[in-house]
Formats: structure tokens, C-alpha cells, sequence
């Protein structure tokens, strides 16, 4: 059997014949009736239909195995084209068109057969007119043997239908929700109107259940799976129609939509198989201008937690990947197809999926099933949202996914209980947590929080005062966070009174060059305390941002240098954070609600900071209520940052993504990782140089509410840059560590030595 | 950047290994084997000294005349080897560093894949993607 080259439309024209007739799933089918009547309704004579399953090399297999089954394809192919059969003739003949099959006996059908072929606008019609007909259309159209037809054919596909609902149900569904092209409704309805003519009562009711049907098809759209031809659409569309129908007979359908599922799960793969390949080419002109063919639809979406909810009853929790492997497995697609979506959805990388990112996968799977090619990056619709907490105060590009956000709101306020870790760290830090975890929880897993509580948790509740220091709103709310913070850092070992009475009452700017200043200062003398250190960071990275000073990045510089350390990071940060962390710690619940954070206004930001001796107090509650702002308003930003962090920094890093609001601009991540894992030994100087250099080429971060997403995604490389070079810095600083450390093992061995001889 | 990038699984069989491929792979094969004598001296000699905790990134293996090869290795014993053209200077030691915690991070999140059983070889296109990234760029 020589070797078969198909095109694209050839291989996902083919490929959905051969899942059609694969009732056994056992990926070969045997010359079962379905075969047979899929060559006989390629109106080819029969000693033609046995020569072909000879060249196949059927006949010698006794099955149809893939490969032949296409083989036949293209050979009942090259004969509708009148072409001799020849098994060179396989790959030498150029712009075949696909297989035709003829199945009804009406010309509609071959209408739509040649309106197929067209591969044009037309096709929505007919696509559109096969799937959603009613059965009294159908019973009009088909005027030769209307009803003897359409009974086998019905039995043919009834049996189908069973067949297939013993599928893993991932399968079937999986085909069914889908959004529909922008025309074929239309097109459906006008087909409708001229098909139906008595069906006048139908209409009404089909037509919606049709359009939502059209729209389950039109997902299935971007793949361009080429039309299986009029074949399928014959059979399919009655059975289906006739149970659909009478199923939004009962219901309206739109509500119908969920409950349909299972039943229409059959229908819609036998539909599919015929309205994928119609809409093929009209489906990617369509799907591009009108709307993404990786968006979500309610129904859709809807089914998609149904599903999640069998695997895991809460909607806030996470499926394991064991159970989520079990369950795409059982929508057969190949184990690298299905480990490449998984690389896709999991966003996190946390090894577990979101309600999220599990509807993102399953969406993936559908898509797959229906032939489309998996994209190489997550589509921005099916990007997991990190916090649906004011959608008001959304970034604009979340309007795009109506739908989308019903489930992460709902899931969002929820997802804490899934931090048990994180909570058991930092009691006080449970409101906190909360916050963080509506716009981190996407982000973070909860292995990613094990994780860091693991690493971080006993030792580093400093990274309390990360959290807080999230996204800000308005660079003078971040700046009094970061006033805060330093004054919470800085007084624990030099405190800074001036810079207390500061903040309120000097101008953004001013408190900025002040802040500046004391961070100086704090650099300075910082580097003996991790304390004071840390808490530069923020001020420094944000001044940073904000005016894009150098010095400023020397201190964050060689903190993120360190913090980026994960897998080495020692406790020692932890401990010198330690005593910072409980003093904001306590404050984080003061902090809370998005309403409030909405009160805080850039112009009430002053005011609202607390000008007494409790710096910290009021820096924890600006700082958390930063981070909600920005949670809200940088949802998909925060991901993407999470994401970033996640990436950069594994283990412990990651962990100072998920506990802080990912923050909006790269200073955000910056800073928290920093505060993060301060590192206590001297950093080099020459090396916070270098850093410097590279952070001040970089500009600052624009920190508007509807920032853009090109730019924040701009952030984010520079972020990523900047967390290279600061790895490095860290990696070296690492060095010294253990240089130094094995310094103090020998010199305690020696020391060892020694005490014998003193102890006499 | 690095001219070989290459993953050894605990049993020191090759989990995922890519050369730039104008040049002769099988090379470049045969000297991540035979760094595996030199990662494993390295290991051992480190555990004896300080017990607790490993540096995982373990430096120039060694050099030859036309390259250097560096190694890195993780707690689970799972082994990243680069080999480097020599005449690369620019290349600093964080760099190489930071060339192994990119890898380490995407091997890990090829770890976290349920549909990636550990021992098999690596076919992750994000992992392709990132080792292409970290491969000779410049040529």
C-alpha cells in the first residue's frame, strides 16, 4: 500500500468519515453496515466499490483500518471524478475533490452536495440547512422516499446515535458546543423558510434551538474539517432533528441547550461530521472576522462545568491530573495531542486544573476532536481569569468573555479554602489570602502554595509583606504602599520619622523623591539587615517605576537576584523577614474588600494612609487593597504575571507569585519577589551596578486601571528579562553563599579541634 | 547560545537530547556520555563535603579543545548537560546558570504534565520551544 498524501480538507474530511464509521472505536472498521452505506452513497457502481476495497488492501485485512479507509476515500474520489483507478493515481492526482456521498434522494441534498463543493458562502446554508431540519421538513424535502429513505437512514443513524452515547461522554459532548458562524443561522433560517413551508409551526420553535444548534456547529468552525459531503447530513439531521425537536418542543431552547447535551451529543458528532466540513472555508473566513473560534459559549461553557462538577463537586477546587487524564483519555485523541493540550491549559503549571483551565482543555479537546489544529499558544479566550471580583474595573478585553466570567466569578470568592496551606501559614493572613486568591488562585495552585509554604512558610512569613504590595492602582497609592512598607522595613532598624509625616502631605512626586531618598538611605544601611533591605525594594522598585531611577534597582536588583534562587534559597531570608513579616501580618485582615479598595481613590490615598506610629497598619491596608484594585483591573495581566513568576522562579519563587497579587507591572513581581527572599549576605556592589544599568534601560511600567494588554504583555518581557539578569546575580551571589558557608564549616571544624585543648 | 542541550534521566539514559543540527550530532552524543562520568564524580564528591545540601548547578564538566560542556543536576538526579562552543567566550557562568534554570523550570512543568509519565522521552513543544531559544541562535 503505497504511502497516502491528503490535504488538510482531505485528512479532516477523512478522518471524521473514519470516526463515523468507527462505531467500535477500535480504530478500524470492519465492513459494517456504515461503511458499506457511506460507498454505496458514493453512487459508484459496485464492481467500482469492490475494486476500490481491493486497492485498499481491505479485502486482504478483512477491515477497513485507517489508512485504507482513507485510501478508499480517495480512491471513490478519484473515481467520482471519472479518473481510472489506479493505486499511483493516489497521490499523483492533483485538486481532487473530496468523496461525494449521495445519500439522500432528494434533490436538496444534492444541491447541498454541490453547494459543498463550492466551498462558499453557500454552504452555511446547506450546512446549516442539513443539521437543524426538522423532521417535517425533511419529510417534505425528501419526495422520492421520503419516509423509506429516511428510515433507514434514521436507522442507520440511530444506531449510531447509541452507539455513540456509549462513548466516554467527553466525546460526544465534546463536539456539540460550538459556536455557530454568523451566517448560518441566518442561512439556516432562510433554508428553513424555504424548506419548511408547512413547517411554519416548527419554525419558530426549531429556529432558535436551530440557531443555538448552528452555534454549537460554528464552533467547530476555525478547524476546517472539510464537509463529509451529503451524506451524513441526510442521515444525521432527522434522527437528531427529530429527538431535538422534540426535545425543544418541550423546553425552550435555549434553556434545552444544557439538557440536550447528552442526547444531542450524538446528534451533534453525526451533525458535525457534516456541517464541519461545510463550514470549513466559510467557517475560518467567518470565525476570523466575527468572532474567535476558541471562545467559549455559554452552553458550552455550561456543559464544561458540568463535566468539571462529576470529577470534582466543587466548583472552586482543583482535578487532579490523574483524574483529568483519565478524563481526556476517554476522548481518544492521542496521548501527545492530549499532553500538548494539557501544556496549554494548565496555566499555572500547577499539575492541576481550574474550572478554568479545565474548560479551556475540554474546549481544546472539542475543538481536536473536530479537527482543528491545536493552536501553539492558549487563545486569549480561553485564558484563565485570575479575578472576576468588579468586573467594572475590568480591562476591557474581559468584555470579550461574557460568558467566561460567570464561572471564575463564582469560583473566584471560593477558591481560598483550596489554599489550606497558605491559611495554616498565616492565620492572620487568611482575609489576605482570600484576596489574594481571587486574583491569584487561577495563577496559583494550591501545590504551588505547598510549595511555597514548604519552602517559605515556617520561615519567611515576610512574604506577608509581599502580598500586600501588589498591583497599585494609582502610582500615589503605590507610593504610600511603598512608604509604608518602608517605614514598616525601616523601623525595625532605623526608623524614618521624617518619612512618616511625609507621605501624606507631600505630592506624589515629592514623596517620591523623598521615598527615594529614604531608600537611599535604608539601601545604605539595608544591606546589614534584610529588614530594611526588604523593604527598599518596594519603595525602590517602585520609584522605580515610577521615575525609573537607577539606584533604586540596585537594591531590588540583587533581591530579586536572590529571590529568583529558588530551588537554593536558604532560610535566611525568612528569618530576617521574620520579624517585619508579624508586624504586617496582623494588618492584612484590616484590609479588604474591593469596595473599600474602590474608596481609595488616588486623591483619598493620602488621606487614608495611616499617619500614625502604626505605619504598618495602614501600609497593610493600602498594600492589600492595592492588590485588589489591580487584581480586578489586571485579571488577565495578574495571570500573565503569575504565569511569569511561575515560570521564572519554581518552587519558592512561584510561591511569592500566588501569595501576592500578581502584580501589574514588572516592579510588582519585582518587588515581591524580592521581599520575598531578601538575601542577607553582602551583595556585591559591582553587581546591583549591573543590575541597575539593565533595570534602568528599562521604562517604567505604565500603571493605568485599563492598561493595555499589548503592554502589559510588554511588562512582562521586560520582567522576564530583568528576572534573567537578576537569576544570574543570584546564581553568583548563591556561589559566595556556599563559598562562605564552607569557610564557616571548616573554620567551626577547626574551631572543634581547638576546644579539646581549651577544655583541659 | 549552547550548541547541545541534552536531559539524562536518573538512570542515565537520554530523556531528551538536541544539537544544532548542521553539525555532526553523534559527536555531540557521545560527549554528553561521556560527561556523565565527570556529573558523577561531581556528585559524589560533593555529598561526601557538605552533606546537606547540593549546589545543583555543577559548572564546566570540562573542556575540549572545541567546546565546553557544563552540567547541571536535580535532586532527583535527573542530569541537563550543555555543551558550548568554545569560542563562545561571551558566555558567562550565569548565564549558563540561568540556561539551566529555564531548563529545570520547563522540565518541571513537563513533569507536572499527567499525560507525561516520567522515564518516557521528552515531547513537549513548550520544553522544544524553550531548548530552541537556548540552541545556537546567531548560528
Amino acid at each position: 500500500m503505497e504511502s497516502l498524501t491528503l490535504t488538510d480538507y482531505e485528512q479532516k474530511y477523512y478522518s471524521d468519515l473514519f470516526v463515523y464509521c468507527d462505531t467500535d472505536n477500535t480504530k478500524k472498521v470492519a465492513s459494517n453496515g456504515r461503511v458499506l452505506d457511506l460507498f454505496r452513497a458514493a453512487q459508484l457502481p459496485s464492481e467500482v466499490v469492490l475494486q476500490i476495497t481491493e486497492l485498499c488492501g481491505a479485502t486482504r485485512l478483512g477491515h477497513f483500518g485507517r489508512s485504507q479507509f482513507y485510501i478508499a476515500l480517495k480512491l471513490i474520489a478519484i473515481a467520482q471524478s471519472g479518473l481510472p483507478l489506479r493505486v499511483e493515481s493516489l497521490n499523483s492526482v492533483k485538486d481532487l475533490p473530496l468523496p461525494r456521498f449521495v445519500l439522500g434522494k432528494n434533490e436538496a441534498e444534492a444541491r447541498h452536495a454541490a453547494l459543498y463543493t463550492d466551498t462558499d458562502g453557500l454552504f452555511p446554508a446547506s450546512a446549516a440547512a442539513v443539521m437543524p431540519r426538522p423532521p417535517g421538513w425533511v419529510i417534505q424535502n425528501k419526495k422520492g422516499p421520503p419516509a423509506s429513505t429516511s428510515l433507514p437512514v434514521h436507522e442507520v443513524v440511530q444506531p449510531l446515535a447509541p452507539s455513540i452515547e456509549p462513548q466516554p461522554e467527553p466525546t460526544s459532548p465534546v463536539v456539540s458546543p460550538h459556536q455557530s458562524p454568523p451566517t448560518s443561522p441566518q442561512s439556516w433560517r432562510k433554508h428553513k423558510r424555504q424548506a419548511s413551508g408547512g413547517n411554519a409551526d416548527r419554525q419558530p420553535v426549531v429556529a432558535p434551538a436551530g440557531a443555538v444548534w448552528t452555534h454549537f456547529r460554528e464552533a467547530q468552525a476555525a478547524g476546517a474539517v472539510p464537509a463529509e459531503g451529503m451524506w451524513p447530513s441526510h442521515s444525521p439531521p432527522p434522527p437528531g432533528q427529530e429527538s431535538w425537536v422534540s426535545f425543544t418542543a418541550d423546553t425552550p431552547p435555549s434553556s434545552a441547550i444544557p439538557g440536550m447535551h447528552p442526547s444531542s451529543a450524538q446528534e451533534s458528532t453525526t451533525i458535525r461530521t457534516v456541517a464541519s466540513g461545510a463550514t470549513a472555508n466559510e467557517m475560518q473566513r467567518q470565525t476570523s472576522g466575527y468572532d474567535d473560534p476558541w471562545k467559549i459559549t455559554d452552553e458550552q461553557r455550561q456543559y464544561y462545568i458540568n463535566q468539571f462538577k462529576t470529577i470534582q463537586p466543587d466548583l472552586n477546587g482543583f482535578i487532579p491530573g490523574s483524574s483529568a487524564k483519565e478524563f481526556f483519555t476517554k476522548s481518544k485523541l492521542p496521548i501527545l495531542e492530549l499532553s500538548h493540550i494539557w501544556e496549554l491549559s494548565d496555566f499555572d503549571k500547577d499539575g492541576a486544573l481550574t474550572l478554568d483551565e479545565f474548560c479551556a482543555a475540554f474546549h481544546l479537546v472539542v475543538a481536536r476532536k473536530n479537527g482543528y489544529d491545536l493552536p501553539e499558544k492558549l487563545p486569549e479566550s480561553l485564558m484563565p481569569k485570575l479575578i472576576d471580583l468588579d468586573d467594572s474595573a475590568e480591562v476591557p478585553d474581559q468584555a470579550a468573555d461574557v460568558g467566561y466570567s460567570g464561572s471564575p466569578v463564582e469560583v473566584t470568592p471560593n477558591k481560598s479554602p483550596s489554599m489550606p496551606s497558605l491559611n495554616q501559614a498565616w492565620p492572620e493572613m487568611n482575609q489576605n489570602s482570600e484576596q489574594w486568591e481571587t486574583f491569584s488562585e487561577r495563577s496559583s495552585s494550591s501545590q504551588t502554595l505547598t510549595q511555597f509554604d514548604s519552602n517559605i512558610a515556617p520561615a519567611d512569613p515576610d512574604t506577608a509583606i509581599v502580598h500586600p504590595v501588589p498591583i497599585r492602582m494609582t502610582p500615589s497609592k503605590i507610593h504610600m504602599q511603598e512608604m509604608e512598607l518602608k517605614r514598616t522595613g525601616s523601623d525595625h532598624n532605623h526608623p524614618t520619622s521624617p518619612l512618616l509625616s511625609q507621605p501624606p502631605e507631600l505630592s506624589e512626586e515629592a514623596s517620591l523623591s523623598t521615598s527615594m531618598f529614604v531608600a537611599g538611605n535604608a539601601v545604605g544601611d539595608g544591606y546589614s539587615s534584610s529588614d530594611s533591605y526588604t523593604s527598599d525594594q518596594e519603595p525602590i522598585t517602585r520609584q522605580r517605576s515610577l521615575s525609573g531611577t537607577p539606584l533604586p534597582t540596585q537594591s531590588s536588583a540583587p533581591h530579586t537576584g536572590h529571590r529568583s534562587e529558588a530551588e537554593v534559597v536558604p532560610g535566611g531570608p525568612a528569618a530576617l523577614t521574620a520579624s517585619t513579616s508579624p508586624q504586617q501580618v496582623p494588618q492584612q485582615p484590616n484590609f479588604a474588600d474591593f469596595s473599600q479598595f474602590q474608596a481609595f481613590a488616588a486623591t483619598d490615598q493620602p488621606s487614608s494612609l495611616p499617619e500614625d506610629d502604626i505605619h504598618s497598619e495602614p501600609g497593610q491596608v493600602e498594600k492589600p487593597s492595592e492588590g485588589a484594585g489591580p487584581l480586578r483591573t489586571v485579571k488577565s495581566d495578574g495571570q500573565v504575571d503569575e504565569r511569569v513568576p511561575a515560570t521564572v522562579s519554581s518552587a519558592k519563587c512561584s510561591g511569592s507569585g500566588p501569595l501576592g497579587p500578581p502584580p501589574k507591572p514588572v516592579r510588582r513581581r519585582l518587588k515581591s519577589e524580592d521581599e520575598l527572599r531578601p538575601e542577607d549576605e553582602a551583595p556585591g556592589p559591582q553587581k546591583s551596578n549591573i543590575i541597575a544599568a539593565v533595570l534602568a534601560t528599562q521604562p517604567s511600567i505604565p500603571r493605568s486601571v485599563g492598561k493595555d494588554k499589548k503592554s502589559i504583555q510588554a511588562s512582562i518581557r521586560r520582567n522576564k528579562e530583568t528576572n534573567t539578569v537578576l537569576a544570574r546575580l543570584n546564581s553568583e551571589l548563591q556561589q559566595q553563599l556556599k563559598d562562605l558557608l564552607e569557610e564557616r564549616i571548616s573554620l567551626e571544624v577547626q574551631l572543634e579541634q581547638l576546644r579539646p585543648f581549651s577544655h583541659l | 547560545m549552547a550548541v547541545c542541550i541534552s536531559v539524562i534521566a536518573k538512570e542515565n539514559y537520554p530523556l531528551y537530547i538536541r544539537s544544532v543540527p548542521t553539525q555532526n550530532e553523534l559527536k555531540f552524543h557521545y560527549t554528553v556520555h561521556t560527561s556523565l562520568d565527570v556529573v558523577e564524580e561531581k556528585i559524589s564528591a560533593v555529598g561526601k563535603s557538605l552533606g546537606d545540601q547540593r549546589e545543583l548547578y555543577l559548572g564546566l564538566l570540562y573542556p575540549t579543545e572545541d567546546y565546553k560542556v557544563y552540567g547541571y543536576v536535580t535532586n532527583s538526579k535527573v542530569k541537563f548537560v550543555i555543551v558550548v562552543d568554545s569560542s563562545n567566550t561571551s558566555l558567562r557562568d550565569n548565564e549558563i546558570r540561568s540556561m539551566f534554570r529555564k531548563l529545570h523550570n520547563s522540565f518541571t512543568d513537563v513533569m507536572c504534565n499527567p499525560f507525561h509519565t516520567p522515564g518516557d522521552t521528552i515531547q513537549s513543544k513548550a520544553f522544544d520551544g524553550i531548548v530552541s531559544g537556548m540552541m545556537v541562535q546567531a548560528g
